[in-house]
C-alpha cells in the first residue's frame, strides 16, 4: 500500500471513543503559546488606573505628570477615543474609558503605556482624578425604590435593566388549591470565574493601517464588530487572533482588554503593546457570576403531582448590563426546573447597582435558578411526605411536554432516564445505611436535585458556524477552527469530527485557532453550543471535501485502469484513496496535488434550527434568547459529612446522571460533567465572594477561596444518550449542565443531615456551624 | 549581577537583577514561557518549577537565590521529543484542559512521585493541594498521576 509514513502510528478514532486531546500535547511540555505568553519583540506595557469610588463624577483627569516620567509614552484618556467609546452586545452602556461618570470601583479611568512595569506603576499612581461623589446604591431591592440614586440616567426605565413576567395556566392564584405548599427565600452570592490565565492579551499597529492584537478572548469576531463601534475604526481594519485560553468560563465573552489594547496600540507607533492583569486586577476589573434574591412557593396535590410555581426573582448586574439581559432571560426559562407544572408565575427582574458588573458564567443564570427550584422541591417533599427522587420523577417532563414557562419539549428528553440512574446507583439504594453509620461528631447527609439546561442562543440570535478543512499537498489535513478553544478541547474534537468523516488519524492533523484572518466567521463559544454548531458546520465540510478528493482519485484510477470509475467505489482509508474493486490506492498527497487550491479547501455555513413556537408571555425575553429547542437534562447526587465541632461540609460522593445527547470523546464529555461540578463545590461551599459597600474583599486567592484536591471528590459520571437528530452525530452539549444542579444537592444533603438550611450564599463552615448551633447541635457526638 | 545555575541541563551565566521574580526571568528574560504566573502571591501553584529536585514557587522566588542551583522548568522535561511518563500519563488519562496548571502540576507530581513513589490517592490529593487546577475538578489529574506512579515503579503497588 501507498501509504503515507506518518499515518503509521496513529489510529482513526472514531467518534465515541477515547479521543485524547491534539492541544494536549503542546500544553504538557509547555509548549503551547497562550496570550499570556507573547512578548513581542520591542513591547510596551499597559496598565489601567481604576476608578477611586463606586459612584461619581469625573471633574478632571490630569495626567500630566504622569507622562513626563521616565519610560511613559502614552497616557490616554476617553479624549483619545474617536468612536462611541461604549461597549456592550444589545445594551451598548459601558465605556472603554470612564468619560462622564464611574460606577463601580473597577471602571477604567486613565490608561498608561510605559517601558517597563516599575515606570507604569509609577505613572499610574502620578494620575490625579477630581471626582464629583455621586450616591450610590448597592443592594438591589434599595435600587429599585423611587428614590435610589439611576446609575444610567439617559434609560427610561432607570435601575431596572429588564423586567419580565411568564404566566401559564391560572398563575399563582391556583396555590389556594394545592393540598401542600413549600416556600423558600434565598439569596446566591457572587461567583468569580477565577479562569488561570488572567485577561490578557497584545497588539500592534500594522503598516497598512490595521489593528492586529492577539487577546485570550470567547468571541474573537464579535470583538471586531464591538470594538469598530466603540473606537470608530473599521472593523475590516480590526485583526483578531484567540490562541488556546487559560480558562474561560464566560468571563472572556465579550470585551476585556480589547479596548486597551486597541487603544494603546493606536498610539503607539507601531511598537506592539501587552497587558496581562495580576490576579487582583483581574477579580476587580472582571465581570462575576450574578448574586440572585428568590421567593419560590411551589404546591402539589395529594399524590404529589405539582400543580402551581410562584416565584420572584431579582438579579444584580452591578454596573453595566454586559450580558444581564440574557442571563436573565436564561434564568427565567429555566426557573422551574425540568418540571410539568400546569399553572405558574414567574415574576423577576435584573437591576442596576454600583457593585461589580456581573455577566455570563458556565451555566448562565441556570445554577442560580436550580439552587433555589431545588430546594424548594426538597421542602415540598418534607411538607407533604414524599420521597424527594419519586417527587421529581413523578413530575420529570416527557419530549412532547410543555416546560414550567411554557416551552414546547421537541427534542430529546433524557431526564427520566437521568433519574433512573441516579436511582439504580448504590449510592442512592444504600444511602440510609452510610448516614447510620457516620462516625462521631459527623453527621451524614444525601441530597439531589433535577436539571435542564438549553443549547444555543434562542430564536432571534443566530446560532451560526462557519467550518473550513483544507487538505494540503502532502495529503494532511488543517482545520481551521472559529471558535476559541477555552480548555474545553473543542478544537480537537473538531479535528476528530473531520477524521472520522475523512477516516483520517486526527492527532496529525494541523489545527488552526481562531483567528479573523484566516478562520471563518462564527459565533461564540458560550452556550454549551460550541461542538453543537461548529460540529455541525464540519460535517458539512468534511463530507464536501471527502466527495471531492473521491472525485478526484477516481479520475485518477480512471486513467490507471482505462476505465471509468465512479465515485461510489472509492473509500478514504488513513493517507490514501482506495478504489475497493481494483484494489489501487492512490495516496492523499497525491491527490492533493492533482487539486487546485480552491478545492483543496472546503468551508460550510451552518446555523442552528431555533423554536418558532409562539409563546403566551415572556415576549421581552425572545431577544435575549427565549425559548430554546435543545435541552440538555441531569440528575445530581452528593453525599455529605458535616462535622458537628466545625461546621465544616466534606462532600464524599458525587453522581453525575447526564444526558447531553451522545458522545463524541467520552474523555472529553466527562471532562466537561467533572470540570463544571467541580466549580459548582466551590460555589457551594468555600467560594465566598464578600462585598461591602461595592468594594470587593476577597480580592485575591488568599481570600477568595477556590476548591483545591482535597476537597472535590472522585465523581461517577453515567451519561443517559438519547439521539439528538438537531445534534452533530446526535450530540447536544455538555458545557454547563455539570454546574447547574451541585449547589442545591449540597444544599439538599446538609438538610438531609443536620435539618438546618443556609439561606444565604455560600454554605461556608462559619453559616453551617451558626445553624449548628442555633438548632442544638454544635458539638454533639 | 552576574548568576550562575544551571537551567534543564544547562550550565548558564545570566546578567540580572538580584530582586528580579524568577518567575519574571524564566518567562520575559529566558523566554521560557511554560511556567505559567496566575496569583504571583504562592497561592496556585501555576509557577511551580524543581530546584534541586524540590517543588518551588518561582513567582516567590528572587534570581539571587538560584546561584549555583540546578533548575528544572516543564521545558525541560521531554528528552529529545519523547514525554516524561508523567506528561504522557497527563495526556492519555485526560488531566488536561486549558493547560496552564498543567506545567505547575505536572512538575509538582515529579517532586511528589520522587517522595511518595508509590500514592495512594488520597496522598496524591493532599500533595497537589498547593496547585490550583479550575477546569478538572482534579480528579483525571489524580488518575494520570497514578498511572504515572505504576508505570515509573512497575509491579511495586
Amino acid at each position: 500500500m501507498l501509504g503515507n509514513k506518518n499515518m503509521q502510528n496513529h489510529e482513526v478514532r472514531e467518534i465515541g471513543v477515547i479521543a485524547p486531546r491534539i492541544d494536549a500535547l503542546t500544553k504538557v511540555t509547555g509548549a503551547e503559546n497562550f496570550a499570556a505568553d507573547l512578548y513581542p519583540e520591542g513591547f510596551l506595557w499597559v496598565g489601567v488606573k481604576r476608578s477611586d469610588f463606586p459612584h461619581a463624577n469625573i471633574l478632571a483627569i490630569d495626567g500630566l505628570a504622569a507622562s513626563k516620567l521616565t519610560g511613559v509614552t502614552a497616557v490616554l484618556t476617553h479624549r483619545d477615543i474617536k468612536g462611541s467609546n461604549r461597549l456592550g452586545i444589545f445594551e451598548k452602556d459601558q465605556p472603554i474609558l470612564a468619560d462622564k461618570t464611574v460606577r463601580h470601583y473597577g471602571d477604567a479611568v486613565a490608561l498608561v503605556v510605559a517601558e517597563s512595569k516599575a515606570a507604569l506603576a509609577e505613572a499610574l499612581a502620578a494620575i490625579r482624578v477630581e471626582y464629583e461623589l455621586l450616591p450610590p446604591v448597592f443592594d438591589p431591592e434599595a435600587a429599585l425604590e423611587a428614590s435610589a440614586p439611576i446609575l444610567h440616567p439617559t434609560r427610561p426605565a432607570g435601575n431596572v435593566l429588564i423586567k419580565s413576567e411568564i404566566v401559564c395556566g391560572d398563575g399563582a392564584a391556583n396555590l389556594e388549591k394545592c393540598a401542600f405548599q413549600a416556600t423558600v427565600k434565598i439569596r446566591t452570592g457572587w461567583q468569580e470565574h477565577a479562569f488561570l490565565e488572567t485577561q490578557t492579551g497584545v497588539a500592534w499597529m500594522e503598516e497598512d493601517g490595521t489593528l492586529s492584537m492577539t487577546v485570550s478572548t470567547q468571541t474573537p469576531f464579535r470583538d471586531r464588530l464591538e470594538l469598530a463601534e466603540a473606537l470608530g475604526i473599521s472593523p475590516a481594519k480590526i485583526h483578531v487572533v484567540a490562541p488556546c485560553l487559560g480558562g474561560g468560563f464566560g468571563g472572556k465573552d465579550g470585551v476585556t482588554v480589547q479596548g486597551f489594547l486597541a487603544l494603546a496600540a493606536m498610539h503607539s507607533g507601531g511598537r506592539p503593546v501587552k497587558i496581562y492583569y495580576s490576579r487582583e486586577e483581574s477579580i476587580l476589573a472582571g465581570t462575576k457570576r450574578h448574586p440572585l434574591r428568590a421567593e419560590y412557593t411551589v404546591g402539589c396535590d395529594q399524590d404529589g403531582v405539582l400543580q402551581t410555581l410562584s416565584c420572584r426573582l431579582l438579579f444584580d448586574t452591578g454596573a453595566y448590563a454586559s450580558l444581564g439581559s440574557e442571563v436573565f432571560a436564561l434564568a427565567m426559562e429555566h426557573a422551574g426546573g425540568p418540571y410539568r407544572i400546569p399553572n405558574v408565575s414567574i415574576l423577576g427582574s435584573a437591576v442596576y447597582t454600583n457593585n461589580p458588573v456581573s455577566s455570563a458564567f458556565r451555566g448562565f443564570g441556570v445554577p442560580q435558578a436550580a439552587a433555589v427550584m431545588e430546594q424548594v422541591i426538597d421542602e415540598l417533599a418534607k411538607a407533604g411526605g414524599f420521597d424527594p427522587l419519586e417527587l421529581r420523577r413523578k413530575n420529570a417532563v416527557r419530549r412532547g411536554d410543555t416546560s414550567p414557562t411554557g416551552v414546547l419539549l421537541t427534542q430529546t428528553t433524557g431526564i427520566l432516564e437521568c433519574l433512573d440512574q441516579l436511582e439504580r446507583h448504590p449510592l442512592w439504594r444504600q444511602r440510609t445505611k452510610w448516614c447510620e453509620s457516620a462516625p462521631a461528631f459527623k453527621r451524614r447527609g444525601v441530597g439531589i436535585a433535577t436539571i435542564y439546561h438549553s443549547v444555543g442562543f434562542g430564536p432571534a440570535i443566530a446560532d451560526y458556524a462557519n467550518a473550513k478543512l483544507e487538505i494540503l499537498t502532502d495529503g494532511k489535513f488543517r482545520v481551521y477552527a472559529g471558535v476559541s478553544d477555552m480548555g474545553q478541547g473543542n478544537a480537537s474534537t473538531y479535528a476528530q469530527i473531520a477524521g472520522h468523516i475523512l477516516c483520517q488519524p486526527h492527532e496529525i492533523m494541523d489545527l488552526v485557532l481562531p483567528d479573523t484572518a484566516r478562520t471563518l466567521p462564527s459565533a461564540s463559544s458560550s452556550a454549551s453550543r460550541t461542538t453543537f454548531t461548529y460540529g455541525n458546520a464540519m460535517i458539512g465540510a468534511a463530507e464536501l471535501l471527502r466527495d471531492r478528493i473521491r472525485a478526484r482519485a477516481a479520475l485518477m484510477i480512471s486513467f490507471q485502469l482505462l476505465h471509468s470509475v465512479p465515485i461510489e467505489e472509492i473509500e478514504l482509508l488513513p493517507g490514501v484513496a482506495r478504489h475497493l474493486p481494483s484494489g489501487r490506492s492512490v495516496p492523499l498527497s497525491l491527490v492533493a496535488t492533482m487539486m487546485d487550491a480552491s478545492e483543496r479547501t472546503a468551508t460550510y455555513s451552518y446555523t442552528c434550527p431555533v423554536n418558532n413556537q409562539p409563546i403566551a408571555s415572556g415576549e421581552n425575553l425572545r431577544m435575549h434568547g427565549f425559548p430554546h429547542r435543545v435541552v440538555t437534562y441531569g440528575a445530581q447526587l452528593v453525599t455529605v459529612e458535616v462535622d458537628t465541632l466545625t461546621g465544616e461540609t466534606a462532600v464524599c460522593d458525587m453522581l453525575n446522571c447526564v444526558d447531553a445527547g451522545r458522545v463524541l470523546n467520552p474523555q472529553a464529555y466527562e471532562q466537561q460533567v467533572q470540570g463544571g461540578a467541580a466549580q459548582g463545590l466551590g460555589y457551594a461551599l468555600f467560594e465566598e465572594f464578600a462585598v461591602a459597600d461595592g468594594r470587593i474583599l476577597t480580592g485575591d486567592f488568599s481570600t477568595y477561596i477556590l476548591p483545591t484536591a482535597l476537597d472535590v471528590p472522585d465523581m461517577v459520571t453515567e451519561p443517559v444518550t438519547p439521539d439528538e437528530k438537531d445534534g452533530p452525530f446526535g450530540m447536544k452539549g455538555v458545557g454547563e449542565i455539570g454546574i447547574d444542579g451541585v449547589f442545591p444537592a449540597i444544599a439538599n444533603a446538609i438538610a438531609d443531615a443536620t435539618g438546618v438550611r443556609i439561606t444565604a450564599e455560600t454554605m461556608s463552615a462559619e453559616k453551617v456551624l451558626a445553624a449548628l448551633r442555633q438548632t442544638g447541635q454544635e458539638g454533639r457526638p | 549581577m552576574t548568576l550562575n545555575f544551571i537551567l534543564n541541563g544547562k550550565n548558564l551565566s545570566v546578567e540580572t537583577s538580584p530582586d528580579r521574580r524568577v518567575v519574571d526571568l524564566l518567562r520575559e528574560d529566558l523566554g521560557l514561557s511554560g511556567t505559567k504566573e496566575c496569583c504571583g502571591s504562592g497561592e496556585c501553584g501555576a509557577c511551580t518549577i524543581l530546584v534541586d529536585g524540590e517543588s518551588r514557587l518561582s513567582c516567590l522566588m528572587l534570581a539571587a537565590q538560584l546561584e549555583g542551583r540546578t533548575l528544572l522548568t516543564i521545558e525541560g522535561l521531554a528528552s529529545n521529543g519523547e514525554l516524561h511518563v508523567v506528561q504522557q500519563a497527563f495526556v492519555e488519562h485526560g488531566a488536561v484542559q486549558c493547560g496552564f496548571c498543567t506545567p505547575g502540576m505536572v512538575l509538582a507530581t515529579l517532586d511528589l512521585l520522587r517522595r511518595i513513589p508509590d500514592p495512594t490517592r488520597e496522598e496524591v490529593r493532599r500533595e497537589l493541594s498547593g496547585n490550583l487546577c479550575r477546569c478538572t475538578g482534579y480528579q483525571k489529574i489524580v488518575d494520570a498521576v497514578m498511572a504515572a506512579a505504576r508505570t515509573l515503579h512497575g509491579g511495586m503497588s
